[in-house]
C-alpha cells in the first residue's frame, strides 16, 4: 500500500557547535543527538551501536567530557562544545595522538565503536597525560568492542600518551 | 631489491579512513533516503488472523507499508534454502512478510517506509494484527519432547537426523577396558557486531538499475538473491559492501528479508530507502547460535587411547533452516579435533524451536564439537588418573600422518574430511611451555597454602579452513604503475586491503603503497562466495597471488621485447623491470602498461606513447592472437577440499572461595594458520576470538523465557565482555606448517580465538574446583549453586559411609 504527500511533524530549530563550527539546523524536538550530529549535519564519523547508552560507540565530547550522543537530545546540546572523532584530527589534517596510536598498535578492526574509543581516550589521555596499564584500562572499561579483545586498544591508550607527551615536548 | 611484505607487520591501510571518522558503513550512504521499520512478531507462535494497515495512512511521513499480500511474484515465495542437504529432510524457510504464521517473536510481518526512522516507528504502533496464539516450542527439551509442533507438518520437531560413523564404535566400547557415559550442554550466544544489519537501495528507473549497499559478508550472494526475488536480471544489480562493521557470521545468511524488502521499495517508490537496525531488532532478528546438548560413550584403555567413541547430540536450530545442517555437521565432524579415534560414530538431530534462527557464529559449531571432545579428554583423564596433557598426547595424530583421513567423513564442503597438514606434538610442546604447565602444581600448592583456589585448562582443536568453491583474484597495473587488485569477497574487519596488498606487493615486485585493493563490490568482481569460515585469506589470497603472477608474466613477456631481453633474465622490484646484471637496462611497470594497449586516441602525455602508430609491430595486428589489451592479471583458486588449522589454548583460572567468581589469570594460544601473511593481523584476530571465547563461557546466553520472550535483548542484560572482563595479556605463539594445497601455503585464523575457550574455561574450573563441569556457560551463581550440590552429595556419601560402618 502506497500514500502519497507526505508531510513532517513539528520542528523546531537548533544551533549546535560541533569541531569548532556553528550548525543551525531544524529538527524535531525528539531527534537525538547522535542522529542531528550523523543525518542532519553530515559527521557520519559518530557511529550508533546500541541506542541505549551502553556500548559507547557513539561517544562524543560535551564541552570536553565524553558523553554519549545517544542519550542526548539535538535541543538539549546548544550552548555547549561538541566535539566528535572527527574534531580530533589536527587542524593540518594530520592524525592526533590517540588516532596514530590507533593506527601504530592495531587498535581497532571493523572499526565501527573505534570513534567513541577515539574520543573517550582523547579526554582520558588529556586528563592523565601519563597513564599506566591499569589507568588504561580503567579508561576504556565503559566502550564495547568486539573485534579487538580490547589488548591493543589498552596498547594504544598507552602509546597515544606517549606521542601526546612528545608533542607536547617539541 | 623491494622488501618482502609477506610476514611483516605492516600497518593497515584501513585505518587512516576508519580513525578519522571517514569510514563509510551502510548507515552513512545516501543521505537523505527514505527510512524503514519493521514490525516484528510479539509472539513465538501464533497464527495470523487479520492484519490492518488502515490507520498508517493517517501518520505524516508515511510513505509506504508492505504485508506479504503486497509481495509481487517471487518476493511472495518463502526465502531460499540456501545450503540444501539430503538428510534435511524437512527444510523450512520463512517468507520475507510473515504468511498466515509467525514462529518467533522477532519475525517481519510489515515493512514501513517514512521520511525518517522515528515516523517509520510511530506507524508501527497503528498496524492491529489479530493472531490466534499456538503453544510455543522453547529449548532442546521441549523440542525433543514434541509434545507441541513448531510446524504441524514437521513431526517430531525435526529437521534433519543425520548419522555418519567409520569402525564400528558400539562394539569397540564395548569392549574396551574402560567406558564412560558423559552428558554436556551449550547455551545459545550470538555474533552480535556492534554495526548492526543495515542496507540501502538505489533503483534508477532511466536506467532501470539497481544499486543496493549492504552490511553483508557476501556481496555475490545478497546481489543473486535480490535479482532472482526482484524479477531482474543479475546485469542489472550492483552490490557493493562498504565498511562493514563487524560480522562473526550473522552478516553470511542472506538474503535477510530486510535486504529484499528495501530494493522492492526503492524501486518501487522511485526513492532511495535505508534500513538500519536498531539493537533490539538484532537481538530477536538476527541469527543465534551454539546451543547444543550431547551425549558422549567414549571406550579406551589403560593409557587413555581412545578405542571408541560414539556422539548423539540434539542442535537447536531456531524456527527456520535457511543455511541448512552447516554448523551441526560441522559439530559432528570437527568434533575429532588433533586425535584419531579408530571408530567413531556421530548422530545429530537438528530440532526446531520457536525461536530465531541459528545459523553460524565464528567458529560455526566448532567450539561445542570441541566442548564435547575436549570435556570427554579431561574426564578420561579424571578417570585414569592421568595428566590430561599426555591422554591428550597418546591421541594425536602424528606429522607422520598427513595427509590423515578421518575414516570416510564428509566434511562440511561435502568433501572427504582429510586433514593436510600440521604438527600436534609440537603445538602441545609449545602450549606446555607457553604456560608453565610443568609448574603448575607447585603454584597450586602456593595459591592453596594462600587460601586461594587456582585451577589450569588445557583444550585443543582442528579448524577446517578455506572452505571452497573458488575466489577470484584481478589484478590491474595502470600506465602510472599504480596497481589496482580486486576480489568479491568483503571484508569486516580483518584487513583484507593490508594483507592482499602484502601478497601482490611480494609477487609482483612493487610498492606496496602503490596497491589499493578492493572488495565485495559485484561491479568488479562479479563471481564470488563470500567471507566466513576463516576462508578470506586463503581464497582470495591465493586467486590474488595467482593473478598478480598471470599479471607478472605478462609485464615480464612485453619487457622482453621492450629490453630485447630474455624473459628469464628479468627481475622485478619497486616497479621497475630490470634485466639482471645490466643496470641501465630497465623498464617500469607503468610503461609496460602503455605499451600493452595500443590506442587509437592519444588523450594525455602516456596514451601518446601507445597509439598504434608508434607501438608494435605494423606486420602484426596490433592486438596479437591470444592477446589481449592491458596490464592485467585475473586468476581464481578453488580447492579440492579444505586446509585444516590447528591450535591450542590454556588458561589459569581463580575462583572466589566465597563469591564463586571466576578471574582468569593467565591465557595462552598457540596456533598453526600456515604462513604467516601479517602477523600483527592474525594476532588482533586471535584476541578478538579469545574475548568472544571469554564471552561465550562465562557470560553470554541468550535468556529465553517459556513463552519465547528473550528477556535479555539489550547491551544492558546480554553480557558481552569490556575491557574488564579479559584477561591482561594474551600470550601467543605460532607454528607454521604450510599448507600444500594453496600457492601461499595459507591457513585461516580468523576463528582460532574463540573455538576452544568454552571447553578450556570448563576445564581450569573443573580443575579448580574439584567437581565436573558439564553445562557452559557458567556464571559465579551457579558454580556457588554447584558448589552446594556437591558439598551436599559429599556430606550425604559421607552420612551413607558412616552408617554402613556403624
Amino acid at each position: 500500500m502506497t500514500m502519497s504527500e507526505p508531510t513532517s511533524e513539528e520542528t523546531v530549530p537548533v544551533r549546535l557547535h560541533v569541531n569548532g563550527v556553528t550548525h543551525d539546523i531544524v529538527v524535531p524536538p525528539r531527534r537525538l543527538l547522535s542522529d542531528a550530529l550523523r543525518h542532519d549535519i553530515g559527521l557520519t564519523g559518530t557511529h550508533v551501536g546500541c541506542e541505549h547508552g551502553v556500548c559507547g560507540a557513539c561517544t562524543i565530547l560535551v564541552d570536553g567530557a565524553p558523553s554519549r550522543a545517544c542519550l542526548m537530545f539535538a535541543v538539549g546540546a546548544q550552548d555547549v562544545e561538541l566535539t566528535t572523532v572527527e574534531g580530533l584530527t589536527h587542524e593540518d589534517g594530520s592524525l592526533s595522538p590517540v588516532q596514530q596510536a590507533f593506527k601504530d598498535c592495531h587498535g581497532l578492526q571493523c572499526g565501527f565503536c573505534t570513534p567513541g574509543f577515539l574520543t573517550t581516550i582523547a579526554a582520558g589521555i588529556r586528563d592523565n597525560p601519563d597513564p599506566d596499564r591499569e589507568d588504561a584500562r580503567d579508561m576504556i572499561a565503559g566502550n564495547l568492542c568486539r573485534c579487538t579483545g580490547y589488548q591493543n586498544i589498552v596498547a594504544s591508550v598507552l602509546r597515544a600518551a606517549e606521542i601526546q607527551r612528545e608533542e607536547e615536548a617539541s | 631489491m623491494t622488501t618482502k611484505m609477506m610476514g611483516e607487520r605492516v600497518p593497515r591501510v584501513e585505518d587512516d579512513r576508519l580513525v578519522t571518522g571517514k569510514g563509510r558503513y551502510s548507515d552513512d550512504l545516501v543521505p537523505g533516503a527514505l527510512e524503514t521499520a519493521v514490525l516484528r512478531s510479539p509472539h513465538a507462535h501464533a497464527r495470523i488472523v487479520s492484519i490492518d494497515v488502515e490507520a498508517v495512512l493517517d501518520v505524516h511521513g508515511v510513505h509506504a507499508v508492505y504485508t506479504y499480500e503486497d509481495l509481487p511474484g517471487p518476493m511472495a515465495d518463502p526465502l531460499p534454502l540456501l545450503i540444501p542437504h539430503p538428510a534435511l529432510t524437512h527444510g523450512r524457510t520463512q517468507y520475507a512478510l510473515a504468511k498466515d504464521e509467525v514462529n518467533y517473536v522477532g519475525e517481519a510481518i510489515a515493512f514501513v517506509v517514512a521520511d525518517n526512522r522515528y515516523i517509520a516507528e510511530d506507524a508501527l504502533e497503528h498496524i492491529e494484527v489479530e493472531y490466534d496464539f499456538l503453544p510455543p516450542v522453547v529449548g532442546i527439551p521441549a523440542a525433543r519432547a514434541a509434545q507441541e509442533l513448531v510446524h504441524e507438518d514437521v513431526p517430531g520437531n525435526r529437521a534433519a537426523t543425520m548419522h555418519q560413523s567409520f569402525g564400528d564404535a558400539d562394539a569397540a566400547i564395548r569392549d574396551a577396558t574402560h567406558t564412560l557415559s558423559l552428558d554436556f550442554t551449550i547455551e545459545r550466544s550470538a555474533s552480535m557486531p556492534l554495526e548492526g544489519r543495515g542496507t540501502v537501495a538505489r533503483w534508477d528507473e532511466d536506467l532501470k538499475r539497481l544499486s543496493v549497499w549492504t552490511s553483508t559478508q557476501t556481496s555475490t550472494g545478497v546481489r543473486a538473491a535480490v535479482a532472482s526475488k526482484l524479477g531482474l536480471d543479475l546485469g542489472q544489480v550492483d552490490v557493493i559492501t562498504p565498511d562493514v562493521g563487524g560480522g562473526f557470521g550473522v552478516k553470511i545468511m542472506h538474503p535477510w528479508p530486510e535486504e529484499l524488502l528495501v530494493p522492492l521499495a526503492a524501486r518501487s517508490l522511485k526513492r532511495p530507502v535505508k534500513f538500519t537496525e536498531d539493537r533490539r531488532e538484532h537481538f530477536i532478528s538476527a541469527a543465534h547460535e551454539r546451543g547444543q546438548e550431547q551425549h558422549v560413550d567414549v571406550g579406551f584403555d589403560d593409557d587413555g587411547r581412545i578405542t571408541g567413541l560414539s556422539v548423539h547430540f540434539w542442535h537447536d536450530n531456531g524456527a527456520y533452516t535457511p543455511y541448512g545442517l552447516i554448523v551441526p555437521i560441522i559439530t559432528s565432524t570437527q568434533l575429532l579435533g588433533p586425535y584419531k579415534p579408530p571408530n567413531y560414530s556421530v548422530t545429530f538431530e537438528s530440532l526446531y524451536t520457536n525461536t530465531v534462527i541459528v545459523t553460524p557464529y565464528r567458529g560455526a559449531g566448532r567450539p561445542q564439537g570441541v566442548y564435547a571432545m575436549e570435556r570427554t579428554m579431561d574426564a578420561i583423564a579424571a578417570h585414569l588418573g592421568k595428566d590430561r596433557v599426555q591422554v591428550r598426547e597418546a591421541n594425536f595424530i602424528q606429522p607422520e600422518d598427513f595427509p590423515y583421513a578421518q575414516g570416510d567423513l564428509l566434511f562440511q564442503d561435502g568433501r572427504p574430511l582429510i586433514y593436510d597438514s600440521g604438527n600436534y606434538p609440537e603445538l602441545m610442546d609449545k602450549a606446555k611451555a607457553l604456560i608453565d604447565w610443568s609448574d603448575f602444581e607447585a603454584y597450586r600448592e602456593e595459591a592453596r597454602a594462600a587460601g586461594r583456589k587456582v585451577g589450569i585448562g588445557i583444550a585443543c582443536y582442528v579448524e577446517g579452513t578455506g572452505v571452497g568453491p573458488y575466489e577470484g583474484g584481478h589484478v590491474h597495473i595502470e600506465t602510472s604503475g599504480k596497481v589496482k587488485v580486486s576480489t568479491g569477497l568483503t571484508s569486516q574487519g580483518q584487513g583484507h586491503e593490508t594483507a592482499f596488498a602484502q601478497i601482490v606487493a611480494d609477487e609482483l615486485g612493487v610498492p606496496f603503497a602503490d596497491i589499493e585493493v578492493v572488495t565485495g563490490d559485484t561491479r568488479r568482481s562479479p563471481y564470488s562466495v563470500g567471507t566466513f569460515a576463516s576462508r578470506a585469506a586463503v581464497m582470495s589470497g591465493s586467486a590474488i597471488a595467482l593473478a598478480a603472477r598471470n599479471a607478472r608474466q605478462k609485464a615480464l613477456r612485453i619487457a622482453a621485447q621492450a629490453l630485447e631481453a630474455d624473459v628469464d633474465d628479468l627481475e622485478i622490484s619497486e616497479g621497475i623491470v630490470r634485466v639482471k646484471g645490466v643496470p641501465q637496462s630497465e623498464i617500469a611497470l607503468g610503461t609496460l602498461a602503455v605499451l600493452s594497449n595500443p590506442l587509437r586516441y592519444a588523450f594525455d602525455e602516456a596514451s601518446r606513447a601507445a597509439t598504434q602508430f608508434i607501438v608494435g609491430d605494423p606486420l602484426q595486428p596490433p592486438v596479437g592472437e591470444d592477446d589481449e589489451p592491458g596490464l592485467e592479471g585475473k586468476d581464481y583458486y578453488s580447492p579440492m577440499r579444505c586446509t585444516f588449522a590447528s591450535g591450542i589454548h590454556a588458561v589459569i583460572v581463580e575462583t572466589d572461595p566465597e563469591t564463586a567468581e571466576i578471574t582468569i589469570l593467565r591465557y595462552a594460544v598457540v596456533h598453526d594458520c600456515g604462513t604467516l601473511i601479517n602477523p600483527k593481523i592474525v594476532e588482533g584476530q586471535i584476541h578478538g576470538g579469545v574475548a568472544q571465547g571469554v564471552g561465550g563461557a562465562l557470560y553470554e546466553k541468550m535468556a529465553y523465557d517459556e513463552h519465547g520472550q528473550l528477556q535479555n535483548a539489550s547491551f544492558m542484560d546480554f553480557l558481552m565482555p569490556y575491557v574488564t572482563e579479559v584477561p591482561d595479556g594474551i600470550e601467543v605463539d605460532h607454528l607454521e606448517t604450510p599448507s600444500p594445497l594453496n600457492p601461499l601455503g595459507l591457513k585461516g585464523a580468523g576463528e582460532a580465538g574463540v573455538i576452544p575457550t568454552s571447553a578450556v574455561f570448563a576445564s581450569a574450573i573443573e580443575d579448580a574446583e574439584g567437581f565436573p563441569i558439564t553445562a557452559m556457560p557458567i556464571s559465579p551463581s551457579e558454580l556457588h549453586a554447584l558448589r552446594l550440590t556437591h558439598e551436599h552429595d559429599r556430606a550425604r556419601d559421607q552420612d551413607t559411609i558412616e552408617r554402613s560402618n556403624s
